[in-house]
């Protein structure tokens, strides 16, 4: 069809080049994720902390990952790291410590806005009740901001994993890499792409299409 | 270690210094933004509004999956896919330049999102608004072009200019299929020159100026927009 030929694509061929890229792409979008949100919070404390040393740093890092471009980020990574620690440092590593510190700055403007939609008063009602900083932002404010964003938090997570692709730049082995080796290897590279786009559709759309039915969930709920 | 921003006066080795290229770089990728731009705001704006006709089903229907389609594939598999598997497909697509398959790659990928915005946009006015057009005999053109899509784009800049300013971020993803642009730039001119870091401080401050002045632009046409006494509701950032 259209003179493409996608027989050559088999279980044999999938389980050579794409699984293992197919698991790194996955790995970084949990690790950069989970990372990404424990940062991105601590920058959003900061943020809102009310104090200039602290507003001051964390406004400007986050507001400095988000005006430049994911690529560019990458590559400074992973040309900074080998510079300050002495060493080369493998593109998979790199990337995994470039997603955390990236993310970090747009999670955090998600809890941000979380820790802002709860109302002054629960900080109030803590604070009545004799609660530390720490013990307020930990058993009242946080869970309920994360459970307001959470639907948030999942579509940025979603676009975390497109994000992954980009890793091409430097070279790590993710799942666009598998599927354009087999494609070089086989001499298919158009058909190759193609199965690429069609995999991260399907995946792209079931998650999309869970984060809403969960949104409708939630909103029933409250 | 030592600055050396001699380096941007050095010839690269066709008798251009490597300043003369990254501000040549830099004329691409506003070209790449800028033409991505003008498509992703013709088809944006054509697919949200008809995500929100209410008459048409199946024209929601078509419409909704074309904002599904762009949204649920990576970019940069798009960019392949319009750069290798397009002309492959069509052979009227293979005399296209780079250039143009690059800016329908990026064009419809955030048509998608600004289609979203203008369905966002459009459904956030009061159901009054389309109402008191049907009264006064609007046709459904009509209501949109004097009743609706005026107010609706009023309400959608803030989350438009930070789709605008993603845009140009996302330019950069050219590098990928060989456009000269700037992160093109910074990577030949690192591996030729082995300074990284002068390279990628002057090409960062390029691209953060590029999306502040993206910024500053979106800024003036919501000043001068304004209709007094209508306060545009936030509704949500981009990304």
């Amino acid at each position: 069809m259209f003179g493409l030929d996608l027989s050559f694509i088999n279980w044999d061929i999938l389980q050579k080049f794409v699984v293992g890229g197919f698991i790194f792409s996955v790995q970084l979008t949990v690790v950069a994720t989970l990372g990404g949100i424990f940062f991105g919070t601590l920058l959003a404390l900061m943020r809102l902390s009310g104090k200039a040393a602290l507003m001051g740093p964390a406004a400007f890092y986050v507001n400095g990952m988000r005006s430049v471009p994911l690529v560019m980020v990458i590559l400074w990574f992973y040309l900074l790291i080998p510079f300050l620690i002495g060493k080369p440092i493998g593109a998979e590593l790199s990337a995994i410590i470039t997603f955390i510190a990236f993310e970090a700055a747009y999670f955090s403007e998600i809890m941000r806005a979380g820790i802002q939609s709860i109302p002054r008063g629960q900080v109030f009602a803590g604070q009545a009740m004799g609660m530390t900083y720490a013990q307020n932002m930990r058993l009242i404010i946080l869970p309920q901001a994360f459970r307001n964003m959470l639907p948030v938090l999942l579509t940025q997570t979603i676009i975390l994993f497109q994000d992954t692709s980009l890793v091409y730049a430097i070279g790590a082995y993710d799942l666009l890499k598998g599927f354009t080796n087999a494609g070089k290897i086989y001499g298919r590279t158009e058909e190759a792409y193609l199965m690429a786009a069609v995999v991260y559709f399907v995946i792209c759309f079931a998650l999309s299409w869970s984060v809403k039915r969960l949104q409708a969930k939630i909103a029933i709920v409250r | 270690m030592t600055w050396d921003w001699q380096i941007f006066l050095t010839d690269d080795g066709s008798g251009r210094t490597y300043l003369e290229w990254m501000l040549e770089a830099w004329r691409w990728t506003l070209a790449v933004a800028g033409s991505s731009w003008l498509v992703a705001m013709g088809v944006g704006a054509v697919v949200g509004t008809a995500r929100t006709l209410q008459d048409r089903p199946v024209l929601v229907k078509l419409a909704n999956a074309w904002v599904e389609l762009f949204r649920n594939i990576p970019l940069l598999v798009q960019i392949f896919l319009w750069y290798f598997v397009v002309p492959k497909i069509i052979p009227a697509f293979q005399q296209v330049p780079g250039f143009v398959l690059v800016v329908f790659g990026l064009g419809f990928f955030t048509s998608a999102r600004i289609a979203e915005q203008f369905r966002a946009g459009i459904q956030a006015l009061p159901k009054g608004q389309r109402y008191a057009a049907m009264a006064m005999g609007f046709s459904t053109w009509q209501t949109y072009r004097y009743v609706l899509l005026p107010m609706a784009f009023r309400i959608i800049l803030p989350p438009l200019t930070s789709e605008s300013m993603n845009l140009l971020k996302n330019s950069s993803v050219a590098f990928a299929v060989s456009i000269a642009e700037l992160t093109m730039f910074a990577m030949q001119a690192q591996e030729e020159t082995s300074r990284g870091i002068e390279i990628y401080l002057a090409v960062t401050a390029l691209y953060a100026m590029s999306a502040f002045a993206v910024n500053r632009v979106f800024a003036f046409i919501e000043l001068k927009m304004r209709v007094p006494g209508f306060v545009a509701a936030s509704t949500g950032g981009g990304h």
